[in-house]
């Protein structure tokens, strides 16, 4: 009896109402166990079809957004890795390849010797963009600057100037006979060019650490702006002095933001593309290959070399890595955290 | 991140899309190729080229032929318009009519089968039309795949301002005395007598004047690649090592660049061995040496040869997928083949690829140079610059094969040879790891290497 009538409600009642609905039609046989509203619970619990139900309330609220997950996320991603099991050939077309595009990338030296240099990138760069960022916080939050507006704007400015058009104005800089470093060379007297195959990765850096300084010290700012105001006027109360309050107080709140700001960056780091790639136009001879990093690599085969298979499974393997070294550096954290 | 194939079409076929809603009703009639143009019906037909002089063509085509319109859009230059146009032909729809197709491009898209033969149009009369190195780079396996459009004729541009400080009277006229001359500039003057960062299509030019055939394509998948055992290769490779290594030339100055155009102009680079179009790219990159650039005849391997090659020049091609070939057969003989619209290209600063504008006393005695400001320029001094270039075009040798698919080919020559101009490697050795590079791809692109 109990079940049919459940039945019933579960086909004309609404979904949010459906829990107080199970609850009354059981409670006849919920009246002989026990009256309490936990009794109910367990009784929705069981009931599947009523939680399938409720499920689907909640789809409908996610469907603009899920909608527009699954085709421009979802589908590439799956169609990629689709195509990374075939590969394409003039003469012939398209073939199956199983796995082949993964065994031979992972024999390619081209490939790996373009992760080691995002790796090596990231290992340089991002530290010292971030002690450079969360120094810059730090002044900005002492307000013992001049012209505070000013700095703060002008800091993030790079950020708001699109990579390639930054990169364009830093290769002119970069110039070694008419550029600021031809000028340097000048005055100086010396044959200073950065330009040069030993010295390309720091230049790249450079520009790297000009464009995300500042977006990294207004998350650092913002998490210093979150500490209350009371704790500073306790430590003046106790004689703390400015040294001693950046150290116990400001520092540990930008610990958290440390976090995030690393994962940005590391994935950053290894999507290296704008820089170098405008960059290769103005430098000789192999300084900057058209495999320097992963995403230079996969452009280069996708769009010179007709090899969008093997590009797929590159991108792949790479999202793969990335995605592993950004997870172990959260779980690194949240432990950091934890103690 | 994911780049692959069917999503760069759809892009592509959708940036398409809106040219397409363009042309809207003549869409419709795609009946026009079998059936007869020179009726009423009127036909759009979508052409792709970065070429800025066909803008001036296009209204005077359609002034003749007013049953056709043209829609010319510029998608990109070289590399990029082949990145868009092997998306619009993998989508299978969104390609154009016509696109204008570098010389050196050309075997690519005919072994694909994806241009149109002209084989049975008036194009097989067309060959004493024009220039042998032009001529002979629209034809492929039997077939013709394009109609010459502008051409790069290899020539020595030079600095006579630098070569005179240095003593040197005249331009050499073999590579021995370039040697000797690019000894004295660096010791009384201190600048270059030309500079190369690693350039392929400068190289694959080089290799053809001295006369060798690195890349030979039999059949539609039999391919052979023999730099390093090819004369002409192994010649240029040799002396151009032997030039590096005693730095006569500027390795550090990456063409094309900011460094570069100004190198140009205070004569610290006194030299570029380059096509026949430079002149109007000397005088927009490097204005301030106006007076002071001269033109002369490639040197060459032995006192009295001839030899030259091609380096740069492009055709317009018609897409096998047309299906507006007659009216679009029109747009590339109105272009390529009809006087009027030969002089508005050349009119507009294009590098003539036929005999008649070749041999023209209106060409041949020109001695200035238009500037975006519309001003004229006697960039080289009043020499007849044209005169030579002439010269340069009849002196092409023919012979030379580009590979099937030398767009690849280029974009790793620096990868692998361009070590060479940074000091980490001989040239001969970035030459033999190209090599490897291009036989690997080959084999994987289903090619049989010999």
């Amino acid at each position: 009896m109990s079940t049919v009538n459940s039945d019933a409600v579960s086909a004309t009642q609404s979904m949010g109402t459906g829990a107080t609905g199970a609850a009354v039609v059981n409670s006849t046989t919920a009246r002989t166990v026990t009256p309490e509203s936990p009794s109910s619970q367990h009784i929705i619990a069981e009931d599947g079809s009523n939680r399938h139900h409720r499920d689907w309330r909640g789809w409908k609220f996610m469907a603009p957004f899920a909608i527009v997950f699954v085709f421009v996320f979802i589908i590439p991603v799956i169609y990629a890795i689709y195509l990374s099991f075939f590969t394409h050939k003039m003469i012939g077309g398209d073939v199956f390849a199983g796995l082949s595009n993964y065994v031979r990338l992972f024999h390619d030296q081209q490939f790996w010797s373009s992760v080691g240099r995002v790796a090596l990138f990231t290992v340089v760069q991002v530290p010292i963009m971030l002690a450079l960022s969360a120094l810059l916080a730090l002044a900005l939050d002492s307000l013992r600057l001049h012209g505070m507006k000013f700095f703060r704007v002008s800091t993030f400015m790079p950020y708001a100037v699109p990579a390639v058009v930054s990169t364009l104005m830093w290769g002119f800089i970069y110039g070694a006979k008419y550029g600021m470093i031809g000028s340097l060379n000048d005055l100086l007297g010396t044959n200073f060019d950065v330009l040069n195959p030993n010295w390309i990765l720091v230049s790249i850096g450079n520009i790297n650490t000009w464009e995300f300084t500042g977006y990294n010290m207004l998350i650092f700012y913002a998490s210093l702006t979150t500490i209350s105001h009371s704790l500073y006027e306790a430590a003046a109360i106790d004689g703390a002095t400015e040294w001693q309050i950046v150290k116990r107080i400001k520092m540990p709140e930008l610990k958290g933001s440390l976090a995030i700001t690393v994962i940005f960056s590391i994935i950053g780091s290894f999507q290296l593309f704008n820089e170098p790639s405008v960059l290769q136009s103005m430098v000789p001879g192999n300084t900057i290959t058209t495999y320097y990093t992963p995403n230079m690599y996969a452009y280069n085969l996708s769009f010179m070399g007709g090899q969008s298979n093997y590009a797929a499974a590159l991108a792949i393997v790479m999202a793969v890595i990335t995605m592993a070294i950004a997870y172990i550096v959260q779980l690194r954290s949240m432990k950091e955290q934890m103690k | 991140m994911t780049f692959t194939k069917k999503a760069i079409a759809l892009v592509g076929a959708l940036a398409m899309a809106g040219s397409l809603a363009a042309c809207g009703g003549s869409t419709s009639s795609s009946s026009s190729a079998s059936s007869d143009t020179s009726s009423n019906e009127k036909v759009t037909i979508n052409v792709w080229a970065w070429e800025p002089a066909l803008k001036n063509v296009v209204p005077k085509f359609e002034k003749k032929y007013p049953n056709i319109t043209v829609k010319l859009q510029n998608v990109g230059t070289n590399k990029d318009e082949y990145t868009a146009l092997d998306n619009a032909i993998a989508a299978g729809s969104g390609a154009p009519d016509v696109a204008q197709i570098e010389y050196y491009a050309i075997p690519e898209y005919a072994i694909k089968s994806q241009l149109k033969d002209l084989s049975d149009t008036s194009a097989k009369d067309h060959q004493s039309f024009y220039t042998p190195g032009t001529w002979a780079s629209v034809n492929y396996n039997g077939g013709i795949y394009g109609l010459p459009m502008d051409s790069g004729p290899m020539a020595f541009f030079y600095n006579k301002k630098v070569f005179d400080k240095a003593g040197i009277k005249s331009a050499p006229t073999t590579w021995d005395e370039f040697y000797q001359d690019a000894k004295t500039i660096k010791a009384k003057t201190g600048n270059y007598i030309t500079s190369d960062s690693g350039d392929a299509g400068f190289y694959d030019s080089m290799v053809w004047q001295a006369g060798g055939t690195p890349f030979k394509t039999t059949g539609t998948d039999t391919v052979s690649v023999k730099l390093t055992s090819d004369a002409g290769a192994t010649k240029f490779t040799k002396f151009w090592q032997k030039m590096i290594d005693e730095d006569l030339i500027d390795t550090k100055t990456a063409g094309w660049s900011d460094d570069w155009n100004r190198a140009l102009g205070d004569g610290s680079i006194a030299g570029l061995l380059t096509g026949a179009w430079m002149p109007a790219n000397l005088l927009s990159g490097a204005p301030s040496a106006s007076g002071n650039w001269r033109v002369a005849q490639m040197p060459q391997w032995s006192a009295g040869e001839t030899a030259n090659s091609e380096n740069g020049g492009s055709s317009l091609a018609i897409l096998s997928s047309s299906k507006k070939a007659d009216a679009a057969y029109k747009f590339l003989d109105y272009v390529s083949h009809d006087s009027e619209g030969i002089k508005t290209r050349i009119d507009a600063g294009n590098f003539p690829s036929d005999n008649d504008t070749l041999k023209s006393s209106d060409f041949l005695n020109q001695t200035t140079l238009t500037d975006s400001d519309g001003k004229k320029n006697e960039y080289f001094g009043g020499q007849k610059f044209n005169a030579v270039l002439a010269k340069a075009a009849a002196n092409v040798t023919t012979g030379y094969q580009f590979l099937p698919f030398e767009v690849y080919a280029r974009g790793i020559y620096a990868d692998t040879a361009g070590a060479a101009f940074t000091g980490k490697t001989t040239l001969s050795k970035g030459i033999a790891a190209w090599q490897s590079k291009i036989v690997d791809y080959a084999k994987q692109q289903g090619f049989t290497v010999k």
